[in-house]
């Protein structure tokens, strides 16, 4: 034990999705030593799974778009509660990131005059979605791994962090595991970007892949930063109902964007029937109307299958609870339809959704442009993450910066479509830039051997017992489980106090449980353990959106409160910060939202 | 439901075995539903790659009953009912364990192949303007999800071992992505002759029956950049000689 290679880096980044890429590329190019660490192979992060677009106000489709109309357009959707200086650096930068993209090679769908064209997308006033099809997230790692190979960066694959490494206050390197022979790796660093992504393996119906434990969250809260917002989690409104073994999996809202709408049991389009007064105005009121957006008619207003994800989600829940569902429990999504409108609607759809096409035929046995879709919500997004400087993108420990969707901020209580993306590569750059700056002035810390050891020992604990019965009494999968079916029951969509309560107790029962699950086999590459290391971060997350939820006694964006249907001004004023206490507990408090500047309250005023 | 049963390869670079398992299949399920199922009853330590179980990844690949595929998208009802199911890591990479081979290989030759290279910019703004038509021309090898599949298949990897001279199907398929971007400058033609090795290839077209993402490697990509290169590095004369007497001369 105690055994470890070293490495040693200025900028270490930890994860390889668009925000970890585009951090690192940022960071190397500033020309200190940069290294990136990811759990999967390089290219397989999740942003390899987005399929609509990224948000930038390019005004390429519709002149009348520009960064003042999008950052309305994500403070409208997050309900106010935004980090207003970064929803206004994301609006004016993500331009100018997106025609990066171009210069290294990536390729959009395009304008009849060759520029990159864009798609409508939910709570976007106009189009505004770059995208490649609906495979956009393809295109963008893939041309970020492309690019960033070449410029000097070292990468780490298949190696997971356990844990952060701190001098003082100062975090100053992280512990890892190669996966393939579960050898110990000690990186040390001038300075520490984030970029892990979400925490959707907490639920049972989930858009997310296994890595999406919420690493990122957990190390930093364990390492003393703070978590933000951590009970704005997006439920997304479409994913896969059936067959059982694929519920979950995202139909991407490009879907309706190309047209595509919802329709209960009985044939209605029952998202008319419940339009939220503050959108009122940008919506149709009837079929026509919303068909001739769709179709890029600048006068009509966008159809309420276009509404904002929490707000469709919940027209869905209420539709199959009040029996209008589909026969496996959704509601039905038509594509289809389009073929009366427009000839040669089949191969359109096949164009313009050919994932979509593929994924229906091959994992449901159906053609979607024959046949509606059935869909329901999943888990897809955590709008809450560690909390940030809104320029430097760096957490309150001095050397520990967070990007992507393991940071918060931006997105408020809901997050729009699209605005991931571009989040990623406008603050992924940040992060980079503000990193390398930070290593550059600031000499390497001390790591302490106790530290070290003390991490190993607790990472290797559950192999040392070498209960060779170990699945036979319980496994790491079974709490994962039990802890998803938990969290999707007591605190989803709809959420009260009592079941949130409740939902507190059963986490210190699976803490209990994890705390001692033995792991079968030995290090290499072995699942059982990695999912038994995952499952402690997995279980800080799950309570830190408990405990926000609790605390949020009202309805906004994606929380959605059962015994609190409203929304209060009150609780307007204020995020909720989640931390690690003195005593070891995790407390909740209030951060008051600072007071927003002249110019951007007027730009809010007049976009209303 | 009766339980389906399992032969799925356990072992480690040094060596290894078939082991049996059996589990219940439900309506839906693919054969990776099956092995992580496997994995949380039975086999706790059973190494397996995954991320996005919709084939968008390209993470899960192996092979099953011979056949190299994507797991995530390979339906227990696409197999013959009632037989064992096959389950072993792709031939062409070493064994790490059980299911998950080191394809590192694959990213050491995407670094050899030089980057993407765009012309000057059209508009003062440091943007291009490109026609659709130039998009789709592409957008067919950017598809790619380096699955690895074309890689397993291809006999010059998979049986002649050629890794040092042949930088098979995928990364043909990345050439012909970069040669025939429309903003490309950079010249790759003499590396895909020498370095590259694509005189290798015998268009057995293996690579295009296995892509998932339906890709038709050998005729989109690998043909027209064998013809670049004889345009560029073989004497007309000669070329003439050769397509009439079918003899290389
Ligand atoms: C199916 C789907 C479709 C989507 N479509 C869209 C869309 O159209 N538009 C949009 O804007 N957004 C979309 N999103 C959301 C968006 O894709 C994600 O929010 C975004 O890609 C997250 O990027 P990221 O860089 O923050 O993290 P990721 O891309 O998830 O990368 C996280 C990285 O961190 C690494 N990591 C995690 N933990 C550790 C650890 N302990 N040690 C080492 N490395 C670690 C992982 O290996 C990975 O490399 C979609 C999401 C899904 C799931
Ligand atoms: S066509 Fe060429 S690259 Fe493809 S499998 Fe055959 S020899 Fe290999
Ligand atoms: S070309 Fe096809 S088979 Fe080969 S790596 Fe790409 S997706 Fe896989
Ligand atoms: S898990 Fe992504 S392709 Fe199979």
């Amino acid at each position: 034990m105690g055994e470890y290679k070293s490495h040693e880096y200025d900028v270490l980044v930890v994860g390889a999705g668009g925000a970890g890429l585009r951090a690192a590329i940022e960071a190397s190019a500033a020309g200190v030593k940069v290294g990136l660490v990811c759990k999967s192979l390089l290219g397989k992060a999740h942003t390899v799974m987005a399929e609509g677009g990224i948000a930038a106000a390019l005004a390429n489709v519709d002149d009348r778009d520009n960064w003042r109309v999008h950052f309305a357009d994500t403070m409208r959707g997050g309900q106010y509660v935004n980090n207003f200086r970064m929803a206004e650096l994301h609006a004016k930068e993500a331009p100018a990131r997106v025609n990066e993209l171009e210069k290294w090679g990536a390729m959009f769908d395009r304008t009849p005059d060759g520029k990159i064209l864009q798609r409508n997308f939910g709570g976007h006033r106009y189009p505004r979605l770059a995208h490649v099809g609906d495979r956009t997230g393809l295109e963008l790692i893939r041309t970020l791994q492309d690019h960033g190979i070449h410029q000097g960066m070292s990468v780490h694959m298949e190696c997971t962090l356990v844990g952060l490494l701190k001098d003082g206050d100062r975090v100053v390197g992280a512990l890892g595991i190669e996966r393939d022979r579960g050898r110990f790796i000690v990186f040390r660093a001038k300075a520490i970007v984030l970029a892990t992504g979400g925490i959707g393996r907490a639920y049972r119906i989930t858009s997310n892949s296994w890595e999406y434990t919420g690493d990122g969250h957990a190390m930093a809260y364990e390492a003393g930063a703070e978590l933000l917002d951590m009970e704005f989690l997006q439920f997304h409104p479409t994913g896969m109902v059936w067959p059982p073994s694929v519920a979950g999996i995202l139909v991407t809202e490009g879907v309706r964007g190309e047209g595509g709408v919802l329709r209960n049991n009985k044939g209605e389009r029952f998202m008319f029937q419940d339009i939220p007064a503050n959108y009122k105005g940008q919506t149709a009121d009837n079929e026509e109307e919303g068909w001739r957006y769709c179709q890029g008619d600048k006068n009509a207003r966008r159809p309420p299958e276009l509404l904002t994800r929490d707000h469709v989600a919940r027209c869905i829940v209420r539709e199959i609870k009040q029996g209008r569902g589909s026969p496996h429990g959704g509601v039905f999504l038509d594509i289809s339809w389009i073929k009366q409108r427009i000839k040669n609607g089949e191969d359109h759809i096949k164009k313009k959704l050919p994932s979509m096409y593929h994924q229906f035929k091959e994992l449901a046995g159906i053609d979607i442009t024959k046949e509606p879709m059935e869909v329901g919500p999943t888990t897809h997004y955590v709008m809450g993450g560690v909390r940030v400087d809104a320029d430097t993108q760096m957490s309150r420990l001095p050397g520990l910066f967070a990007c992507g969707e393991c940071a918060a901020g931006i997105n408020g209580a809901n997050r729009l479509g699209g605005n991931s993306l571009s989040d990623l590569i406008v603050f992924g750059k940040r992060a980079g830039e503000f990193a390398a700056a930070w290593s550059k002035e600031h000499g390497h810390g001390t790591i302490r051997d106790g530290e070290v050891d003390e991490k190993i020992k607790a990472a290797l604990a559950p192999l040392d017992e070498k209960s060779a019965a170990g699945s036979a009494e319980d496994s790491p999968f079974r709490i994962q489980h039990d802890l998803q079916v938990m969290m999707q029951d007591r605190v989803g969509i709809v959420r009260t106090g009592p079941e949130m309560a409740d939902a507190i107790t059963a986490i210190e029962k699976l803490k209990a449980r994890a705390a001692k699950v033995p792991v079968y086999g030995n290090r290499e590459y072995n699942p059982g353990w990695h999912t038994q290391i995952d499952l402690k971060n997995l279980l800080i997350c799950s309570e830190a959106v408990a405990r926000s939820a609790i605390e949020r006694k009202e309805s906004r964006g994606a929380h959605f409160r059962d015994d609190f249907p409203d929304k209060s001004a009150d609780f307007a004023k204020f995020n909720h910060v989640t931390f690690k206490a003195a005593d070891g507990t995790m407390q909740v408090r209030r951060e008051t939202i600072s007071d927003m500047p002249a110019e951007l309250k007027a730009i809010i005023e007049e976009m209303k | 439901m009766p339980k389906v049963p399992f032969r799925i390869w356990r072992g480690a670079a040094g060596g290894g075995e078939f082991r049996e398992y059996a589990t219940e299949i439900t309506e839906g399920m693919v054969v990776l539903d099956a092995v992580h199922q496997i994995q949380a009853e039975s086999a706790n330590d059973m190494a397996v790659r995954w991320n996005c179980k919709a084939g968008k990844c390209g993470s899960c690949s192996a092979e099953i009953n011979g056949r190299p595929r994507l797991m995530c998208m390979t339906r227990m009802t696409d197999l013959p009912p009632g037989e064992t199911v096959t389950i072993q890591p792709m031939k062409a990479f070493p064994i790490l364990k059980d299911l998950v081979t080191d394809v590192s290989w694959n990213y050491d030759v995407k670094k050899r192949i030089k980057p993407f290279k765009p012309r000057p910019p059209d508009a003062a703004d440091g943007t291009w303007r490109i026609a659709q038509a130039d998009v789709d021309r592409v957008q067919e090898f950017r598809k790619c999800i380096e699955c690895f599949l074309c890689q397993d298949v291809c006999h010059v990897l998979r049986d002649h071992h050629l890794h040092d001279q042949f930088i098979g199907p995928r990364f043909l398929v990345y050439t012909a992505a970069l040669e025939m971007h429309p903003l490309d400058v950079e010249d790759r033609l003499a590396d895909l002759k020498d370095a590259h090795g694509i005189g290798y290839c015998n268009i057995t077209k293996c690579c295009t029956k296995v892509c998932p993402e339906h890709i038709t490697i050998t005729d989109n990509a690998i043909i027209p950049l064998k013809e670049r290169v004889a345009d560029r590095f073989f004497d007309p004369i000669r070329r003439l000689f050769r397509f009439l007497f079918g003899r290389s001369a």
